[in-house]
């Protein structure tokens, strides 16, 4: 019995922990590592830590502080933010990531994906592409540089593309719906499941845990991720971090269960 | 002294890092003299079946893990492809295994199967025992692990068979042979299940 994973995404700002609203307006959340001690409490599925700065301001990982995280996690994390390269990637495997996510640099320089993922196997190569409707006929396009950079590709092409690539799993995030807690984009993560016989792991809109099992029953995600829902409580988001219990969740995905 | 094998493959790191919030250091080693003296072993490993086995060719630790293995019974623990390694052989590639384990690795068969279920098999997922084994010991039910994985174990001595999971059908997830124990699952990334495991090994095994 396989339960869908749900995931944690937790982005990294200026040394702490923020929560954004269309990508933007940074809202300070915490200390990373105090959250990843209570989402070791709650027995999360996975962590996703996305460095939001590290692409747009062309530095390295901050891989110190990468390794104290890690270090406190029981649970495996994905990476992502400013990994350009394999020395990169190998490092990040090193301090004890167990999957590297790859987004601009995927798109710059697809042979990346291919090279890593023959090296460190498919299953620790995840290709992130956030996702926005552009121009004023309003279609969906891949941007990249934590959304300030529309690359001008269509998010299914670009999919299918990573996949043949080697890609192990595709994250998709839609930046319309980042923290408006109003669900996530169903029809996008549709279409793209659809087509595509890796895994998706779908974010971007969570607002309940109703939301979760939509994204996973209709849309065909894998794996449902959010950042606000596990950081947020009540009308008034008041920070508290939470995540549903495993009665919660094998009850939620009942129908789901492999 | 617990030894976690660095053979280049794998994550290394989180081994070690689960072992110390046990209370038990381990040393990081690809060094044969430090696998003669350790008490216990641990073998890590992610990736594919013959660049595991190249890579372990090639670390020079093969001997060493060989004598304390099969002939001192010096307890060791396989984690992922480095349980795999254990086997005779693997549908991934076309080298010998270890032959520690009388059996051969083999990929996920949904060819049968109405709705084929992804490949590879990755989350968490509940584990049956067979039988009983101080590597589960108190291990808090019901017992849940991460695994990310494309090919399992099929032992042909039954008795090897440790622990079953379910993903499409029934497979082998755990195996055992006196003082050889194999995981195909990630304990040192499974919350309190896998520090539990991790401390039997380092304290009852």
């Amino acid at each position: 019995m396989l339960l869908p994973r749900v995931i944690p995404c937790l982005l990294l700002h200026k040394g702490g922990l923020v929560k954004t609203i269309k990508f933007k307006k940074a809202r300070y959340i915490g200390d990373p590592i105090n959250a990843v001690k209570i989402f070791n409490e709650k027995e999360v599925d996975e962590l996703l830590l996305i460095d939001i700065d590290a692409t747009r301001e062309e530095r390295e990982p901050h891989y110190q502080q990468i390794e104290d995280i890690v270090g406190e996690a029981f649970m495996p994390i994905c990476y992502g933010g400013g990994v350009r390269s394999i020395e990169q990637i190998q490092r990040l495997f090193s301090l004890g990531v167990e999957k590297v996510s790859l987004s601009s640099a995927a798109i710059k320089n697809p042979k990346i994906i291919e090279e890593a993922a023959e090296r460190f196997g498919r299953q620790s190569i995840i290709v992130t592409l956030d996702i926005k409707k552009m121009g004023f006929r309003k279609q969906y396009q891949v941007v990249t540089h934590n959304a300030t950079k529309n690359t001008g590709q269509a998010p299914l092409e670009t999919a299918l593309r990573m996949e043949r690539l080697g890609a192990g799993e595709l994250l998709i995030n839609n930046v319309d719906c980042d923290g408006d807690m109003m669900g996530y984009d169903i029809k996008l993560t549709r279409q793209i499941t659809e087509v595509l016989k890796i895994p998706v792991v779908a974010l971007g809109g969570a607002g309940s845990l109703r939301d979760l099992q939509k994204v996973i029953q209709n849309g065909g995600a894998s794996a449902a991720s959010a950042g606000s829902l596990f950081v947020y409580q009540g009308k008034l988001r008041g920070v508290l971090i939470n995540y549903p219990s495993q009665s919660e969740l094998r009850a939620l995905f009942q129908e789901e269960i492999l | 002294m617990i030894a976690v094998i660095d053979y280049g493959i794998g994550n290394v790191k989180s081994v070690a890092n689960m072992l110390r919030k046990t209370g038990h250091d381990s040393q990081i080693t690809s060094d044969p003299l430090v696998v003669e003296q350790a008490d216990k072993i641990i073998l890590p490993g992610v990736g594919a079946f013959d660049a595991g086995m190249e890579q372990l060719n090639q670390s020079g630790l093969l001997d060493a893990l060989n004598r304390r293995v099969l002939k001192e019974n010096t307890p060791i623990l396989g984690v992922c492809l480095g349980a795999q390694l254990f086997a005779n052989s693997s549908e991934e590639g076309v080298k010998a295994g270890l032959g520690w384990i009388d059996s051969n690795v083999v990929k996920f068969d949904f060819s049968e199967s109405d709705k084929p279920l992804k490949i590879p098999h990755m989350g968490w997922n509940y584990v049956n025992l067979d039988k009983k084994h101080p590597l589960f010991e108190g291990v808090p039910e019901p017992m849940r692990f991460y695994f990310v994985h494309s090919y399992h174990y099929a032992c042909n001595d039954k008795s090897n068979i440790l622990a079953t999971s379910h993903y499409g059908y029934s497979f082998t997830c755990a195996v055992v042979r006196n003082n050889i124990m194999g995981v195909q699952f990630h304990p040192e990334k499974s919350h309190k299940h896998g520090m539990q495991m991790l401390r039997n090994f380092a304290e009852r095994c």
